[in-house]
């Protein structure tokens, strides 16, 4: 059934031309103020107007096109060779090498050319015409830039879930490639599908990685073997180790066996220095420093307990964090504790006990680097807590140098490897700081933000120039030094070494002196400490709260007031540090008998004070 | 045979001789004193280059041609002395 309406429409009604035309205006409603919603209503005045002079600005950004770099390879073949000569036979281009060789011809042209090539050689060795006799002068004009770091570029985790960037290792050959270990070592913060891979960038591709590492457990250290650039050593954060040989693709070549590992995370990875280029050590937390051989990973080749009593017991162990190796001092290497010791060992000792040789106190946390000054080897860089220290092998009861305590956690830090008075460190906030004492003791020569989330790593490239600096999400920052922080400045390794050389003898002075000052002390106080044993016994727990509690804020009162009056004082750059053990300042001497009496009121307290401390 | 041996060996014994090379004219390689791959890259690029430029020398003015190419570089001066079947390279350190 069809419906059909039919409309229809005179075409007389509809499409019809407008008629214009002008007429007087009229009112059509008129709406007179109504005095009662008036009373609702006040009247403002003053009226506040905003006026603008200045033009409007707004911002605007554009990104340009990414510019995409890849790499390609050709094979080239020899050519040129005749049809019936096979160039990758060797007899027949031998064959057909003699066959020219006794040709008459030959013969005549090359001892023509002979004789036209010798003249120009000698005269290339009579003068040279292009020598720069102003060399030295130029350069060393440049050299009064201030100093500065740009980004070149950045390499981002590729995963959503980010972890730390916890070390990075340079190519050895050409330093065109960057290793980068990525874990999370919040522990148990990792979530079950969290990435287990590592990578290796090429600077000139930060969009993809070049080689994917695929460990088992994530890596806490990636190395680059030395001799053999394909070779690379990780240690992961289940105490395993493994090797990867970049030819053979991403999966480890060989790992360690659990059970025969470390039994905490490996926090790194040294490759040695001997003729197969194959044997490496290994430093965790767990107190074990383990040698290995990539060749025979079933089981370390020597076991090293980091215990400093010497009794090789694996609970008293210090938990390694850095580990220093010097290939110029193969049998010697040190350990970075979490405890803030550094262990100074001896591989080659003939008993475990001997092998550790000395211990280097003075960080308050985890010494997170250790690295030795690559000129002057006996002096090395620490870092740790709030600051970063120098120290001198001679000096083993403080440091010879050090930095002021900064707001944020140090993290990581290295020499420079051209320039023996410049060293960089990273910090919690993201900034990297670039020292150089001979220039500035008191602070950093440059401080750069380099991003928001805290640093944790930091590599020097060998040519001193560029830094890779990763961060805790994963981020990794190339940046580029101005030239006068990577060149050797005149006179610069003398005067770094008298500087070493004065600091060091400053600190055995003080040595010296504060272990008088100390035998003194106990002399005196020997008698009184008896008499003040028998009191606290008998007090109540709450009156000994109460007793502690004040004489708590009295130290620290006394400590405030002495320390603006030891500030007045010290000398300009050095900055006098807490000692640990007494709680004292080392001051200058006219301020040694006025020191005295107070001694005498704070040893009481202070006695008193750390006995209560046991008893709680 | 004898003498070009005494030749090349006259010449290598210059002051901051690096390499000889004698090159035939396809860019083979006939006598050098460099290791292989290091030879057949200089002998192809440089066979090419001395060909080019003696186009060029004759294209400018029929008549004239290329007697000898010095390369100034960074790192050392390549001379080549050509001729119509071989060419003699020779690498040198003039500043040593």
């Amino acid at each position: 059934m069809e419906i059909v309406y039919v409309y229809v429409k005179k075409r007389s009604e509809f499409g019809r031309q407008c008629n214009f035309s002008d007429r007087a205006a009229e009112v059509n409603v008129d709406i007179l103020p109504d005095a009662v919603q008036a009373m609702n209503f006040i009247e403002k005045d003053p009226i506040d107007t905003a006026v603008q002079c200045a033009s409007d600005m707004s911002e605007h950004e554009v990104n340009t096109e990414r510019f995409e770099m890849e790499t390609r390879g050709i094979n080239h073949v020899e050519g040129g060779w005749p049809k019936d000569v096979n160039p990758q036979e060797m007899e027949q281009t031998i064959r057909f090498r003699k066959k020219v060789e006794k040709d008459e011809n030959y013969i005549n042209v090359i001892t023509q050319l002979g004789s036209l090539m010798d003249h120009c050689i000698k005269q290339n060795n009579a003068i040279n015409i292009y020598e720069e006799y102003f060399e030295e002068e130029e350069a060393a004009g440049i050299t009064d830039e201030p100093p500065s770091a740009k980004t070149i570029s950045v390499f981002r985790d590729p995963n959503l879930e980010k972890r730390t960037a916890t070390h990075l290792s340079w190519h050895p050959d050409r330093s065109r490639k960057l290793a980068v270990a990525y874990s999370n070592l919040e522990f148990q913060r990792s979530s079950k599908d969290i990435s287990y891979d590592s990578y290796i960038w090429d600077l000139e591709t930060p969009n993809k990685p070049e080689i994917v590492i695929r460990p088992s457990s994530p890596l806490v250290c990636l190395e680059y073997n030395p001799k053999d650039s394909h070779i690379l050593i990780g240690g992961c954060y289940n105490g395993q180790i493994a090797y990867w040989d970049t030819r053979k693709g991403s999966l480890p070549v060989e790992l360690t066996m659990v059970e025969l590992g470390h039994r905490d995370p490996v926090y790194n990875v040294i490759w040695l220095q001997s003729k197969t280029g194959t044997d490496c050590f290994s430093g965790s937390t767990d107190g074990q420093v383990l040698w290995w051989d990539i060749r025979k990973l079933s089981e370390p080749t020597e076991t090293l307990v980091m215990d400093i009593s010497r009794k090789g017991i694996l609970e008293n162990a210090l938990g390694a964090i850095a580990l220093e190796y010097e290939p110029t001092m193969p049998t010697k290497f040190m350990v970075g504790t979490e405890q803030g010791v550094v262990i100074s060992c001896n591989r080659k000792a003939k008993t475990p006990a001997e092998k550790i040789v000395c211990t280097y106190s003075g960080h308050h946390g985890p010494i997170y680097s250790l690295s030795r000054n690559p000129f002057y080897p006996k002096n090395f860089l620490t870092v740790g807590d709030w600051t970063a220290r120098i120290w001198s092998e001679e000096s083993k009861e403080s440091s010879i140098m050090w930095t002021k305590y900064h707001m944020s956690y140090l993290t990581d830090g290295c020499w420079s490897t051209t320039r023996p008075a410049v060293f960089f460190t990273t910090k919690m906030d993201g900034t990297l700081d670039v020292w150089d004492f001979l220039f500035k003791q008191n602070n950093p020569t440059l401080n750069l933000k380099v991003c928001d989330d805290p640093l944790f790593s930091l590599r020097l490239q060998d040519n001193g120039r560029f830094i890779g600096c990763g961060s805790k999400l994963g981020t990794v920052t190339l940046l580029e030094v101005s030239s006068g922080l990577c060149t050797l400045q005149r006179n610069e390794k003398n005067l770094a070494s008298a500087m070493f050389e004065r600091e060091t003898k400053r600190e055995k002075i003080l040595e010296a002196r504060h272990r008088e000052m100390r035998l003194k002390e106990r002399t005196k106080t020997e008698g009184k400490e008896e008499e003040v044993k028998e009191e606290p016994e008998e007090e109540k727990p709450e009156e000994v709260l109460a007793r502690v509690q004040k004489e708590f804020f009295d130290v620290i009162e006394n400590e405030l007031k002495r320390r603006e009056r030891g500030r007045a004082k010290s000398v300009v750059g050095q900055e006098r540090e807490l000692d640990e053990d007494d709680d004292e300042i080392i001051l200058p001497k006219e301020e040694e008998e006025e020191r005295e009496k107070e001694r005498e009121k704070e040893r009481e307290t202070t006695a008193q004070t750390r006995r209560e401390e046991r008893i709680f | 045979m004898a003498e070009v041996e005494e030749t090349l060996k006259r010449i290598q014994a210059h002051k901051g001789v690096i390499g000889t090379i004698v090159v035939n004219a396809e860019g083979i390689p006939i006598r050098t004193t460099l290791d292989n791959s290091t030879t057949v890259q200089y002998a192809g690029l440089l066979h090419q280059l001395t060909m080019k430029a003696k186009s060029t020398v004759r294209d400018i003015d029929p008549q004239n041609d290329l007697t000898f190419l010095r390369i100034r570089s960074k790192k050392h001066e390549i001379m080549v002395a050509p001729d119509k079947e071989y060419l003699l390279i020779v690498i040198q350190n003039p500043c040593e």
